[in-house]
């Protein structure tokens, strides 16, 4: 093998650069062609339809809108905790050893699941029909009284989305090497503590992703609540455009929002997820802010480069 | 060059650390332990060897209760593992008994198990807080000073995967010394790592050995086992087939089995 190796010195004359005609990507212009066409279509179909656009400016910030996006945005976050919490805890029971709890937990996720969320509002908005009273000892009133559109909406909401988190953080806890229970119990700690400390932290790499789905399908299910006399964004929406008569323009003023929410959630999300991923790659990348500012530095003389931490 | 003494509990009593009474453990159909009796000593360093799938990391995961043994007495310091026994009936320890049983006995793993959220110091702190309450100060200051003796005082802000595997397992080491054991268990603490890396973990190892910590070793460093080791214990097939001091056994088996395993690793 190596004694046709030639010995000769490489010549120290600079390689010659490549200059070579590169590939030509003809479906690339093709395809961005139809795109670009298709979209103007489009465009020029919905600029010549009867909407009226002119006036989704003057309602984008109408009171009743802005109020109706503050209850989205707040229902969304509180049916969101309470569907993470009582997710966590159902995932706890369907993992457990216990078989009466992993079996609640397991039907309980086989009903909420199983049923439309829109049913599921509709049954608490109605539930004084089968409890007319609500008697906690301490408290006691009519049903009716005690389920504002509020309470309807987050019970519903909620409870329904426990129902998809646990099988998130089900997933979540599955995905910790097994290696971490054993080294946790090997140092004394509980089962407890194991969880808290050790197996959620990590599990929670896998978990933040696929919430953070949920947290914008929350923002659009709960217009769901609008049938449960919730005054959220689309409800607000209806309630103006049933005087203004411009329904199209207001749907489209909803729509706005509802972008605008999931835009900003979304940037939330990928703070969280840099967060959690902590321990698990050897460098964070930087933040598009550090990027950013690290690109200023650069062309100002006045900062020196820093590096990323 | 030790100076660990300080982080050991001396064991209270002349007695055996461990005295195995017919261990036999199966999994399912699997009978991995087929009755093994033995007694570590206080101080002693225990190297239990043998070919993969004789057994012997599987004995040293019923010694923390990490298993269950399925027949036989496993003691460690006097106290049955995982039973409480009155009269003739054996009651299992509640969750919370087996964390307290297990307290004491520290453990080291073949893929470290360091946990990866938690930079070095946090992982070396987290169950004297957790677990012993102690207050973040004095689990910090010791946490600190095990890193320091385990060659890592530079490194307590790094998390485990900045980490060599080396650096990785001696974090390991100081983790479970920071509990204070009275017993440390060493799951083939080197064979996960590049051979250039085995050194320093060993050295480790050597150093708590001569502070007197009782120490029972699987492993496949036969060098280590020779020098450092007080009794050999040579296992295949779920049973102990020849034990005795290092030197004598390895030099001079006596077991067809024994000189057909050493032949193939020396």
């Amino acid at each position: 093998m190596t004694d046709t190796v030639d010995k000769t010195p490489a010549p120290s004359v600079p390689p010659e650069q490549i200059k070579a005609i590169p590939v030509r990507h003809y479906g690339r212009w093709v395809s961005g062609v139809v795109v670009v066409a298709l979209v103007v279509l489009i465009g020029i179909a919905f600029s010549n339809a009867k909407i009226n656009y002119s006036v989704i400016p003057d309602y984008l910030f109408d009171q009743g809108i802005v109020s109706g996006a503050w209850t989205t945005l707040y229902i969304s976050v509180l049916a969101m905790v309470l569907g993470v919490a009582l997710g966590v805890v159902l995932a706890v029971m369907r993992l457990s050893s216990n078989p009466v709890t992993s079996t609640v937990s397991w039907f309980y996720i086989w009903f909420f699941r199983g049923t439309p969320v829109l049913v599921q509002l509709l049954l608490w908005y109605n539930i004084a029909l089968v409890f007319p009273i609500l008697n906690l000892g301490f408290y006691k009133d009519e049903m009716n009284q005690v389920m504002t559109p509020v309470l309807t909406a987050l019970l519903g909401l909620g409870l329904n989305e426990a129902a998809y988190m646990s099988e998130i953080v089900r997933a979540g806890i599955q995905s910790v090497d097994e290696g971490q229970t054993e080294a946790s119990h090997a140092l004394g700690m509980t089962q407890g503590q194991t969880l808290r400390r050790v197996i959620l932290p990590q599990a929670m790499r896998v978990i933040i992703p696929p919430t953070g789905n949920e947290f914008i399908n929350m923002l659009k299910t709960s217009s769901l609540a609008y049938a449960v006399q919730l005054p959220e964004l689309i409800k607000k929406a209806t309630d103006i455009s049933s005087t203004s008569l411009a329904v199209v323009e207001m749907y489209f003023v909803a729509c706005i929002w509802y972008l605008f929410l999931t835009t900003i959630f979304s940037i939330v999300q990928y703070y969280i997820e840099r967060r959690y991923a902590r321990g698990s790659s050897r460098n964070l990348p930087p933040t598009p802010l550090q990027r950013l500012r690290k690109n200023l530095g650069q062309w100002g003389s006045f900062r020196r480069p820093e590096v990323a931490r | 060059m030790s100076g660990l003494a300080k982080d050991i509990t001396p064991p209270s009593s002349g007695a055996p650390m461990v005295r195995a009474e017919g261990v036999h453990k199966s999994f399912g159909l699997a009978h991995i332990l087929k009755g093994i009796d033995l007694e570590v000593l206080p101080r002693e360093v225990f190297c239990l060897i043998g070919p993969s799938g004789s057994g012997k990391s599987t004995f040293l995961r019923c010694i923390n209760h990490l298993e269950k043994i399925s027949a036989g007495r496993l003691y460690v310091d006097g106290r049955l593992v995982g039973y409480r026994q009155q009269g003739d009936k054996l009651y299992e320890l509640k969750e919370k008994e087996v964390a307290a049983q297990r307290r004491d006995i520290g453990m080291v793993f073949q893929r470290f198990n360091l946990f990866p959220h938690m930079t070095a110091l946090e992982n070396v702190m987290e169950a004297p807080v957790q677990v012993k309450r102690e207050s973040k100060a004095v689990a910090r200051e010791r946490a600190q000073r095990l890193l320091d003796r385990v060659g890592l005082g530079d490194r307590t802000g790094h998390f485990p995967a900045q980490l060599s595997g080396g650096q990785q397992q001696r974090v390991a080491i100081a983790r479970a010394l920071a509990m204070q054991p009275k017993l440390m268990l060493f799951d083939e603490p080197t064979s996960a790592l590049d051979p250039e890396l085995v050194g320093e973990v060993l050295d480790v190892m050597r150093d708590l050995a001569e502070d007197g910590m009782t120490m029972i070793v699987v492993t496949h460093e036969m060098g280590f086992a020779r020098e450092v080791g007080d009794s050999l214990v040579f296992m295949d097939d779920g049973v102990v087939v020849e034990s005795g001091h290092p030197r004598d056994v390895l030099t001079n088996p006596q077991h067809d089995r024994t000189k057909s395993f050493l032949s193939k690793v020396l």
